[in-house]
């Protein structure tokens, strides 16, 4: 991660799901505008453009955009905004071409940082400004959550794995060139090198086919057995998607749903119903429940009318939930639940599901921010991926031991914003378990 | 207040001597306070300056007209250049010294330093004062020496204990007593005090090993000195040996390793993992059959042998079984028994990066006091807390840090103060991440200027360093703008592109497998470069593509390393920190927004959030 980078990320913020305002920053800012926009539009002017692929020539939206020369920027760096017609689609395209003209996605909070570093901060508001880092650290997080359950997150932790001990195997034979060591050290990891950047190649090459990601907003239906979830997210869905049983404890695993609510993509996730589980599969369930829940942008809160409030969904009412009491044609709904008060349905009788229909499609449409937002992972793994395979090329065919260790330490730093940073002590682990050093 | 010294430094270790030679070279009034003055510059361990990253410390020091790299070069008997076949870069330079001659080559140095004197009492306690901090030091004998500030460098001795098999003795090291009144003023002070080991070999008697069947290993020839201010090595030379274990000192070993300190229990404390005892080696890498010892002479006429690899505290009678098994050493006599020793040290996150305790002004610490291990690490502590100690006395506010960007000593003061010690921490190059840059070889051209303006350099190094990094622009200009058409380098016989593009004499100089005589043909300039010159041009056209990548990196690493955090910072009341970075940083209390990067989990959100806080505090990059 570097100054001289130029970086760009979503910006808009809540309640806008028409609109998406891309931001880009750096000095590399002004010649990818150019090419994206076909020229500079005046400084500090609104100007409608027509940006397109920069190798295609294809036109990939019609947009706003705005051009701020540094240091009379947000940043202080010369950079721009770019506003574009929504829709995940043209977020995904428009980051691509901007990662194609040589720019990469930001970190979170690395444009505040710029900012910060470059003195431009009495720009803004500074309390506004420690909102948004809050805000870009949610959605963060929980990005971060989903895709540490998925097999990406397998992938890049395998491969970060392999790398570090690579780089300790390398280093190894530079700090203990005295110790007893095998004397091929740096030629196993030039091969291990070739074959990992083989690796990373090829599923760079999948075209993305093997980038299962998550997108969307993720709304998570939680409540006690029997309550009604699977009848609601089958109303919803319109489709027999969860098995619905006056059994307690049938949903088992986590049955998912994608709707399209607002023109938004929605993930409807039904829960195996939250209680203490008698048997191992029904506690997996459960525990996956909850998991699901944590990562969840939106939570549903199913009660019964014609049941007492049970403490664990109880537990999941907090100020933006969504709270339900279910099976009003048996019960009338309470007046409140956990101080909330509940939207009354049915979903036998399809009572109030217009209502909460309505209600969902508002929470996408505010939640659509943070849903864009992981679109952009698509271009940010790419980056990261690309530098990494370069790196890797790198170490193959350099000269020195040290040349080879500092191009693994990079590939291992560029893998490291996906998978986390991984420290000198994690590669000296690897060294003190794979050799006896000391003398 | 009125003291008759400025600085006072406890200790007269490797830590010690260089910082109160430090301390007395920026002009302050120095006592350096040590229980005897025979062991001033002991090596308690193995007798060698140097290695890989170690090295580089040592020239460090010396690049800050420090006294360890010369005093090694005065007692050198057997030095090799680690790395050789390896790039600049991590080359390390080591000498095996001998002990008595090391001892009378620091004692010398520090003898004719002006400003310095040497008592020989133990401190046993720190007078403070709660507005001002430390005011005086106290020592055995019941006196009281007023101070400006106090340098604590007492090694192995805070409480340490020796243990060999079941046996344990109360001790410092081998023959001294320990340091017990210090550690409770420690106590008292606050400090947070931990549980260290470390060991070391038994010494064999040189004239009862069979040198001959033992393969040889001689050192360089000539002997590359450690210090730049050396012209070069005068001692007679020795060579090593070197045998190994066999699968029947595994076997010894293995039958008595309930008598062992460690595996017996009777330790707590963590040990290096880069230098495991024998026990250690057996039992965590069970199939190998042998492991290397290196036999070194710890002396000209001294018949004291050092048989390094083989650390333990197995009980003195399973030591004499476990030397008869291994080859060479069947009739070799056991002059001193190893020994595992355990000892207090302070967890070196109660100190700011000028080594200073927070909690206590006027109070350094430098060495293995530190939870650092090796002469050399210690040296590096000493030079950096002396010099802050002179600054403290002087009324000034320490700040004489360098920055990881700048040198090794910056890198161990900032791992030290800002993540702790889980081990006891040795100088790696590896956690270097400026490694292309920090070389043994340009220690002087990356600090000597800024000893300089601290004031610790003297005048015959200070007019050598000008000399020599005037004549290196000059080279460095001339190698950048001298230069020849690739047909010409065709005919000299070096391959390159022919491309019809001019290269510099730097970018001939970068070609791979280039051949230096076919060089100096046709720069013939090249030949009457000093070698200490050519060898910069050469590491320069090395790596100045790799460097020129890194650059941008390492701007942005500099400007968050100079945006300090102000002590009194409350992480709690930053907004837009999430719970998890708020323990994170109040539990690191990171000096700079640079070394709150550093921190392990600290996510680039937190430090945006940090970043808006401190400037909302006013406080701003300088
Ligand atoms: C048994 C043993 C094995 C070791 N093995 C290794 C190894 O394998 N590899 C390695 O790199 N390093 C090893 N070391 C470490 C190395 O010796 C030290 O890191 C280094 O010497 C530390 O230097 P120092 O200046 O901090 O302390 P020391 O060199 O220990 O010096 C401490 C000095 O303080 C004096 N002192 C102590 N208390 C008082 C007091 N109260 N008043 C006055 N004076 C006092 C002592 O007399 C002594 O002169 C070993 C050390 C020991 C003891
Ligand atoms: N009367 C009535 N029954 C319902 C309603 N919703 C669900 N049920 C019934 O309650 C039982 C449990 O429903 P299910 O969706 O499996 O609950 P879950 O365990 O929360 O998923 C089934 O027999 C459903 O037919 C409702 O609104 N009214
Ligand atoms: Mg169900």
């Amino acid at each position: 991660m570097t100054a001289a980078d130029t970086i760009f990320a979503l910006a808009s913020g809540g309640g806008r799901g028409a609109i998406a305002v891309l931001r880009v920053s750096g000095a590399e800012s002004r010649g990818i505008i150019a090419r994206l926009a076909g020229g500079l539009p005046t400084a500090r002017m609104a100007s409608l453009r027509w940006l397109r692929d920069p190798t295609t020539g294809d036109a990939l939206d019609q947009a706003l955009v705005l051009w701020f020369p540094g240091p009379k920027s947000y940043t202080g760096e010369d950079s721009a905004e770019l506003h574009l017609h929504g829709g995940p689609a043209v977020i995904a395209a428009v980051g691509g071409a901007l990662a194609a003209l040589g720019a990469r996605p930001a970190e979170a909070g690395e444009f505040t940082r710029r900012a910060f570093l470059n003195g431009r901060l009495d720009l803004t508001a500074a309390e506004g400004i420690a909102d948004l880092i809050a805000a870009e650290t949610e959605a963060q997080r929980r990005q971060a959550l989903r895709q540490a359950d998925g097999a990406l997150a397998k992938l890049y932790g395998a491969w970060s794995e392999r790398l570090t001990r690579l780089l300790a195997h390398q280093e190894a034979a530079i700090e203990f060139a005295e110790d007893d060591l095998p004397t091929d050290l740096g030629d196993r990891a030039r091969d291990g090198a070739a074959t990992l950047r083989a690796e990373i190649v090829a599923h760079l090459a999948d075209g993305g086919r093997g980038e299962r990601l998550r997108e969307g907003v993720l709304v998570a239906i939680l409540g006690a057995p029997n309550a009604g979830k699977s009848s609601l997210l089958n109303a919803l869905a319109g489709r027999d998607a969860a098995i619905v049983s006056a059994r307690a404890g049938t949903t088992r695993d986590v049955v998912e749903v994608r709707l399209a609510l607002a023109g938004v993509p929605v993930t409807l996730a039904d829960t195996a119903g939250l209680r203490e589980a008698a048997d191992e599969i029904e506690q997996e369930g459960i525990r996956r429940a909850h998991r699901r829940a944590e990562e969840a942008d939106l939570v549903l809160a199913v009660f019964a009318a014609d049941t007492a409030p049970d403490a664990e969904t109880l537990a999941w009412v907090t100020p933006g939930a969504v709270v339900l009491a279910n099976k009003v044609d048996l019960a009338p709904a309470p007046g409140k639940i956990g101080g909330v008060a509940p939207l009354p349905v049915s979903a036998r009788t399809g009572a109030g599901l217009e209502a909460l229909r309505t209600r969902l499609e508002a929470e996408a449409r505010r939640l659509a921010g943070a849903a864009d937002a992981a679109v952009l992972t698509r271009p940010r793994h790419r980056a990261a991926l690309t530098e990494a395979s370069a790196w890797l090329a790198e170490a193959e065919t350099a000269l020195l031991p040290e040349l080879a260790s500092e191009a693994l330490r990079a590939a291992l730093r560029a893998l490291g914003r996906l998978t986390g940073r991984v420290g000198v002590e994690d590669v000296l682990d690897v060294i003190f378990r794979d050799f006896c050093i000391g003398k | 207040m009125d003291f008759i010294f400025d600085v006072v430094v406890v200790g007269g270790g490797h830590a010690g001597c260089e910082a109160a030679a430090a301390a007395a070279r920026c002009g302050a009034r120095t006592l350096l306070l040590t229980h005897k003055v025979e062991t001033i510059g002991e090596m308690s361990c193995n007798p060698a300056i140097g290695g890989v990253g170690k090295g580089h410390l040592v020239r460090e020091v010396d690049a800050l007209d420090g006294i360890m790299a010369r005093a090694a070069d005065a007692a050198a008997i057997h030095v090799k250049m680690l790395n050789r076949s390896k790039g600049p870069a991590v080359r390390g330079p080591r000498a095996q010294a001998d002990r008595r001659l090391y001892r009378a080559a620091v004692r010398g140095l520090l003898e004719a330093q002006d400003g310095l004197t040497i008592l020989a009492a133990a401190a046993e306690g720190i007078e403070t004062a709660p507005d001002r901090g430390v005011v005086a030091v106290v020592t055995g004998d019941g006196r009281r020496i007023a101070c400006g500030a106090l340098v604590v460098t007492t090694g192995t001795f805070l409480r340490g204990e020796i243990h060999i098999g079941e046996t344990r003795i109360p001790a410092g090291r081998v023959g001294d007593a320990p340091a017990v009144g210090l550690a409770l003023a420690f106590e008292r002070l606050g400090l947070p005090l931990a549980r260290l080991k470390t060991g070391t070999p038994p010494r064999l008697d040189g004239r009862t090993i069979a040198w001959g069947e033992l393969e040889a290993q001689p050192g360089d020839d000539p002997p590359e000195p450690l210090s730049w201010m050396t012209e070069r090595i005068t001692n007679r030379q020795v060579v090593c040996g070197i045998t190994t274990t066999t699968p029947e000192t595994h076997a010894v070993i293995r039958a008595n390793l309930h008598h062992s300190a460690v595996y017996g229990g009777r330790i707590q404390g963590v040990g290096p993992r880069y230098c495991p005892s024998i026990e250690d080696k057996v039992v965590r890498f069970a199939d190998r059959e042998r492991h290397q010892v290196f036999l070194e002479p710890e002396g000209l006429d001294d018949d004291t042998v050092y048989p390094n690899g083989i650390s333990t505290s197995l009980p003195e009678d399973v030591q004499a079984a476990m030397i008869a098994s291994m080859p060479g050493l069947q009739r070799a006599r056991i002059v001193r028994p190893g020994y595992a020793i355990e000892y207090d040290h302070v967890d070196p996150r109660a100190l700011s990066p000028s080594l200073e305790v927070r909690a206590v002004p006027r109070l350094f610490l430098a060495g293995q006091i530190n939870g650092t291990t090796g002469y050399e690490e210690a040296a590096a502590q000493g030079l950096m807390a002396g010099l802050n100690a002179a600054q403290r006395a002087s009324g000034g506010a320490p700040d004489r840090v360098l920055t990881r960007g700048e040198a090794y000593i910056g890198v161990l003061a900032d791992d030290l103060t800002l993540h702790g010690v889980s081990e006891p921490y040795r100088m790696l190059t590896a956690r270097a991440e400026h490694r292309l840059v920090l070389r043994a070889d340009n220690a002087g051209l990356r600090l000597t200027g800024k000893g300089i303006a601290w004031g610790c350099v003297g005048p015959a190094r200070s007019a050598r360093h000008r000399a020599f990094a005037a004549a290196l622009a000059d080279a460095l200009a001339r190698a950048r703008s001298d230069g020849t058409t690739p047909a010409a380098l065709a005919a000299a016989g070096i391959a390159v592109n022919q491309d019809g593009k001019r290269r510099s004499v730097l970018e001939v100089l970068a070609l791979p497998g280039i051949d230096a005589p076919a060089v100096d043909g046709v720069f013939p300039w090249l030949r009457d470069l000093a070698p200490a010159l050519r060898a910069q041009l050469e590491a320069e056209a090395l790596y100045a593509p790799y460097l020129r990548r890194q650059e941008a990196e390492m701007r942005l690493l500099e400007r968050e390393e100079r945006m300090p955090i102000p002590d009194h910072l409350d992480f709690g009341a930053v907004p837009g920190l999430s719970s998890e970075m708020r323990q994170r940083l109040t539990a690191a209390r990171p000096a700079t927004l640079g070394s709150a990067g550093r921190l392990p989990g600290i996510t680039p959100a937190a430090i945006a959030a940090l970043a808006v806080a401190l400037r909302r505090d006013g406080v701003r990059s300088t």
